[in-house]
């Protein structure tokens, strides 16, 4: 179903995108659009609507107006597994393992759509199943050796460390072998040392992996050092789009996170 | 602050899904709708008194319902719990009532204290302390069920939860089943009054007479009818009241919306969970006292059904909603009868649970519920 | 001579478990000439136990064998609510519906076959294959497109199979003069009525009636599983009732005189044997084992740890819950089969819905994810429970029996207390593992930029 994309066409293009709930304005007139290959930062104060507009790009909210195109393709209600398949992956914030399931697993799930056997295959155990079994849980390995896992594949998911959890997270939405990569707050709850080590992850990723990233963070540090561009929202609208240098120096967002005359002083 | 000025700058992009088939499931509803009114329209005209009596069977049968139902809404309004054992504490009161009038005819306390009392105010009074007594039990009942069951499982999964409730379930059936208990056996039910009914015809409301029969044509009612439906509609006044203007019903709302939160505001959760345990058992023994004396059998398993379909109505009216209880209730009271009346008497507990379905199909939420605002 | 009987039937289970685990690691073994001598050994000594005479009786007799039927039938029926519940997290209250679901089926098929009535066959067989064609064709249809509602969905699977239904009566009804005076009657069997010709019918009678209970569960699966999980408990309680309510009205209501509604369905072939019930027990446990290794079951899995999770590794949840509530109540309309031809007699009081709680408690008992355990508990509970306390209980008095259903419950609120993951938790044993994973070190430890 997917035509061979034109690099001039953006990976995303969010036009107008709004999400309402009850009376509540989450998300409104969101516009955005990211290019091949490029690093986007989305930050704001506690709900900004950044959380509800990934939400959104994946489908797992219905937006109330708005369109939102991947690769030139409509994506507005389609069922959030069709929209990874097309691929978009994505982390979340309060880190979602299969929690009870060995971290080898939680990467093959993430296989699944190209495992290459049916489920009539599975039953029987025939030949097929034998090789293509075999195959995705050597390529599991391998990948999990990318991202240093590999000494943890037979342990539970949960009793991984949190560091190695969050790794463990983003491995398993690169898996899903996406285009574009939305990572909500990588770093909530990282000490200093393990954010350098997340931003070395994010930059070997993109490089190895060919990867188009949008992420959420709070830690400024993070996102001004690594992103390209960087979206600010504030009471579910754009307040301002920048280099980091020019966000820095914006008043409109100093006064977002600071309050009202704080912008005097900055 | 420009919220309001956005919608003129978004673009108007139709998101309809492309190819809707929505009209499918809505045609097929309307046309069982459809094929339902005409049943009982064709019904109505051929027999308009027996579809009246049947109405009114259906309204009594609602009104126990919406006693039992209370119970259950209230319940998952706060903890999001299945209370099974809420039909059980419905069996318990019956079988309490039927233990104090069966064997120490309690029901006749006040004639021989003051034996000049008149006859009927002794069986007034002695009835109502009757029902008191088998509230308390329920409610001593319940809250045990609550202290040793539930509360050590209060962060556990939902399910294990429910599985739980269905233990005590089934620990209070087949315990009652037992000989020295209640015994397995359906046993008839010793009314403490006497039934009195009437008929309505042409010529205006006329008493029936022992051993006689109504004209055909006439629709007939008891006294039970009347008390069971006042008492009900009292109950849910009261609890209107209580819920909305009392303190505590306060605190229940807030525990409902935030359990956290409310106990940062000073509201002591446990003690708002355990009242609502208890007023939930109160009205299920008032309940189960009524339903008994309407019904005149008892049993061990008597409350299985009605408890279901109590939830079945406290869903179908938006659960956590007390008035919404209440309509179910009425609802699945007239579904039952008029199942009874033009199907198959088996088929009314099918049709209670293909309403459910069909409620949870079209509206989760209920009649009164509101729509859930999805947050991840 | 109670102490005496309390050992003799805990070794007997034991024997049996054992047994059991036996003949299933045998059927995992890689050579073949192990299987086949494996498969005739396990054969032989059940032959033998039931001809070696100890003391005064054989090693098995025919109450033994009526537990071991039981238990399969449970087994299956078990794993199925297992599959439902413990692997993929759906609360369902209704295996025991789709139990009576292929009771009913599997013997209304026989009892007409052996009464020279082909339809029973015919219609269920056509209409199940028919469905699934019918199933499979509307799904792949509705995938092209975009947002369909879920009632739509299910008003064009209702419509479908009912028009599935009416073709197999209509194909039932003309080829059954062509078969019926090869049948004979009750009294003069045919001679398709008999020998191996009857053997056939009985195992193509359970898949059917398996089949058929997964179709009936696909239809009530598909609006109800979208629901909440203690909704969906309530809504498949309620199917359960429903079953149960047809089933007692199944001549009036439905048009199944035979089934003789309330008063129950008697004469119903007694074709399970030791062979049959451990042919279709070790059939589901080996079909189940596979599914949980394999990528679906894995998806599976997922669903159950965290749907948006899930969700977002592209496994769509609303057809893994289906699929995973079809296999399910697959494997109970097989047990149900099974345990139909065991006893020869159904009652709706065997499908009431109270006893619907027991495969419940079994496989909370055994524990959620293991089908070690849910094996175990299954084989354990009717010996001791039905065979043992029923047999003990019943020398103490009248109202002994009655304190096996007190003493349920008790144990299972220690259990939700205590260790509500169940005794075993999600521990496998041998044959029933998953696929071992051998670890691997060296290459790719490249890239300097990530540190472990």
């Amino acid at each position: 179903m997917m035509t061979p994309v034109n690099p001039s066409t953006p990976v995303l293009e969010v036009t107008g995108l709004a999400k309402i709930f009850g009376g509540l304005r989450a998300v409104s007139d969101f516009n955005m659009t990211i290019q091949k290959g490029e690093l986007v930062g989305l930050i704001g104060p506690n709900g900004a609507g950044k959380t509800t507009a990934f939400n959104m790009i994946t489908g797992l909210y219905f937006p109330t107006h708005g369109e939102i195109k991947f690769e030139g393709t409509s994506v507005v209600g389609l069922q959030p597994h069709e929209i990874t398949r097309m691929g978009i992956g994505r982390t979340f914030q309060n880190i979602r393992l299969f929690s009870n399931l060995s971290v080898l697993d939680n990467v093959r799930i993430a296989y699944h759509f190209h495992s290459g056997y049916s489920l009539t295959d599975g039953i029987l155990r025939n030949a097929n199943y034998s090789k293509n079994e075999r195959e995705l849980t050597e390529k599991t390995q391998d990948f999990l050796s990318i991202f240093h896992l590999n000494k943890f594949e037979g342990e539970i998911a949960k009793n991984l460390p949190y560091g190695q959890q969050r790794r463990l997270e983003i491995a398993r939405a690169l898996a899903c072998n996406p285009h574009l990569l939305l990572l909500d707050e990588p770093a909530a709850g990282m000490n200093p040392k393990e954010i350098t080590e997340l931003m070395d992850l994010i930059h070997f990723i993109r490089e190895k992996f060919d990867l188009t990233i949008l992420l959420i963070e709070h830690q400024m540090r993070l996102v001004m050092d690594i992103c390209e561009k960087i979206t600010v929202l504030d009471f579910g609208e754009v307040i301002a789009r920048g280099t980091p240098v020019e966000i820095q120096n914006n008043p409109k967002v100093v006064e977002a996170y600071l309050g009202k005359g704080a912008a005097n002083v900055a | 602050m420009q919220n309001t000025l956005v919608e003129q700058n978004s673009p108007p992009v139709d998101l309809k899904p492309r190819m809707s088939l929505a009209w499918v499931g809505k045609a097929f509803l309307i046309a069982l709708s459809l094929l339902i009114v005409y049943l009982l329209g064709t019904n109505l005209a051929k027999n308009p008194s027996l579809f009246a009596n049947i109405i009114l069977s259906g309204l009594q049968m609602g009104f126990v319902y919406a006693m039992i139902a209370l119970g259950y809404t209230m319940v998952y309004g706060i903890v999001k719990l299945i209370n099974f054992a809420h039909g059980d504490v419905f069996m318990v009161g019956a079988f309490v009532s039927y233990y104090l009038v069966y064997r120490f005819n309690f029901q006749n306390w006040p004639a021989l204290f003051f034996p000049d009392m008149p006859p009927m105010v002794v069986v007034v009074i002695g009835t109502i302390s009757v029902i008191i007594i088998a509230m308390i039990v329920c409610v001593l009942l319940a809250t045990t069920i609550e202290r040793v069951a539930y509360k050590p499982l209060r962060n556990a999964p939902r399910i294990a939860a429910l599985i739980t409730a269905i233990g005590v379930s089934f620990f209070l059936e087949f315990f009652g089943a037992l000989n020295f208990v209640f015994s397995p056996r359906f046993i008839p039910y010793t009314r403490p009054f006497e039934v009195v009914a009437w008929y309505i015809d042409g010529s205006g409301i006329h008493s029936i007479v022992a051993g006689t029969q109504p004209p055909a044509n006439a629709i007939t009612f008891s006294n039970i009818f009347l008390i069971i439906m006042i008492v009900s509609i009292l109950v849910q006044i009261f609890l209107q009241f209580l819920v909305k203007q009392t303190k505590m019903g306060i605190a229940m709302r807030a525990v409902s919306y935030d359990k956290p939160t409310a106990r940062l505001m000073g509201i002591n959760v446990d003690q708002v969970i355990s009242f609502t345990f208890a007023i939930g058992a109160a009205f299920a023994g008032l309940g189960g006292v009524l339903y008994a004396i309407a019904y005149s059998s008892i049993n061990t398993q008597m409350g299985i059904l009605p408890g279901l379909k109590a939830f079945v109505a406290a869903v179908l009216g938006g659960i956590g909603s007390i008035p919404g209880a209440f309509v179910g209730a009425l609802i699945m009271g007239q579904a039952e009868a008029l199942t009874m009346g033009f199907i198959s008497t088996p088929m009314r507990d099918a049709v209670a649970f293909a309403i459910l379905i069909i409620v949870l199909l079209v509206r989760p939420t209920g009649i009164f519920g509101e729509p859930e605002n999805e947050k991840a | 001579m109670e102490l005496g009987f309390l050992i003799g039937s805990v070794v007997k289970i034991g024997a049996i478990l054992a047994y059991l685990y036996g003949l299933l690691w045998v059927l995992g073994h890689k050579k073949l000439w192990v299987k086949i001598v494996g498969v005739v050994a396990a054969f032989a000594i059940v032959q033998l136990a039931f001809t070696i005479t100890i003391g005064d009786s054989t090693i098995l007799n025919e109450f033994d064998s009526g537990l071991v039927f039981q238990a399969a039938s449970m087994t299956m029926i078990a794993l199925g609510l297992n599959l439902i519940y413990g692997f993929n997290g759906q609360f369902s209250l209704g295996q025991w519906g789709f139990y009576g679901i292929g009771a009913y089926t599997a013997a209304d098929i026989t009892f007409r076959w052996i009464n020279g009535d082909s339809r029973g066959l015919l219609v269920v067989g056509i209409g199940s294959i028919l469905g699934a064609v019918m199933i499979l064709g509307i799904q792949k249809w509705l995938s092209r497109l975009r947002g369909v509602p879920v009632l739509s969905a299910f008003t064009f699977y209702l419509f479908g199979s009912v028009l599935v239904g009416a073709v197999a009566v209509v194909i039932g009804n003309a080829l059954n003069p062509a078969i019926s005076p090869l049948l004979g009657s009750a009294y003069e069997p045919g001679p398709l009525s008999q020998g191996i010709w009857l053997q056939i019918v009985y195992f193509l009678a359970i898949i059917f009636a398996g089949v058929f209970a997964g179709e009936v569960s696909f239809l009530f699966g598909l609006p109800v599983l979208s629901l909440g999980s203690d909704y969906f408990g309530i809504a498949t309680l309620g199917f359960t009732i429903i079953v149960n309510t047809l089933m007692l009205n199944s001549d009036t209501i439905l048009p199944f005189p035979e089934m003789k509604g309330g008063r129950g369905m008697i004469g119903i072939p007694k074709l399970t044997t030791w062979f049959w019930a451990f042919f279709f027990m070790l059939m589901v446990i080996i079909i189940m084992r596979n599914v949980i290794h394999s990528s679906t079951g894995r998806t599976i899995l997922a669903v159950r740890e965290d749907e948006t999770a899930a969700k977002a590794m592209g496994i769509d949840l609303a057809s893994t819950k289906l699929l995973t509530f079809v296999i399910g109540s697959f494997f109970a309309g097989i047990g149900g089969g099974v345990y139909a031809h065991y006893i020869g007699f159904l009652s709706p009081g065997t499908f009431d819905f109270l006893a619907g709680f027991n495969p419940l408690i079994i496989v909370v008992f055994g524990g959620l994810g293991s089908m070690t355990g849910t094996i175990a508990a299954s084989f354990g509970w009717i010996f001791f429970l039905e065979g043992l306390l029923r047999v003990l209980l019943g020398q103490m008095g009248p109202d002994a029996p009655t304190w096996r259903f007190v003493l349920y419950p008790i144990v299972l609120l220690l259990l939700m207390l205590i260790r509500p993951q169940g005794l075993l938790g999600t521990v496998e044993w041998g044959f029933l593992k998953a696929p071992f994973v051998r670890p691997r070190e060296n290459q790719h430890t490249a890239s300097d930029v990530v540190e472990g």
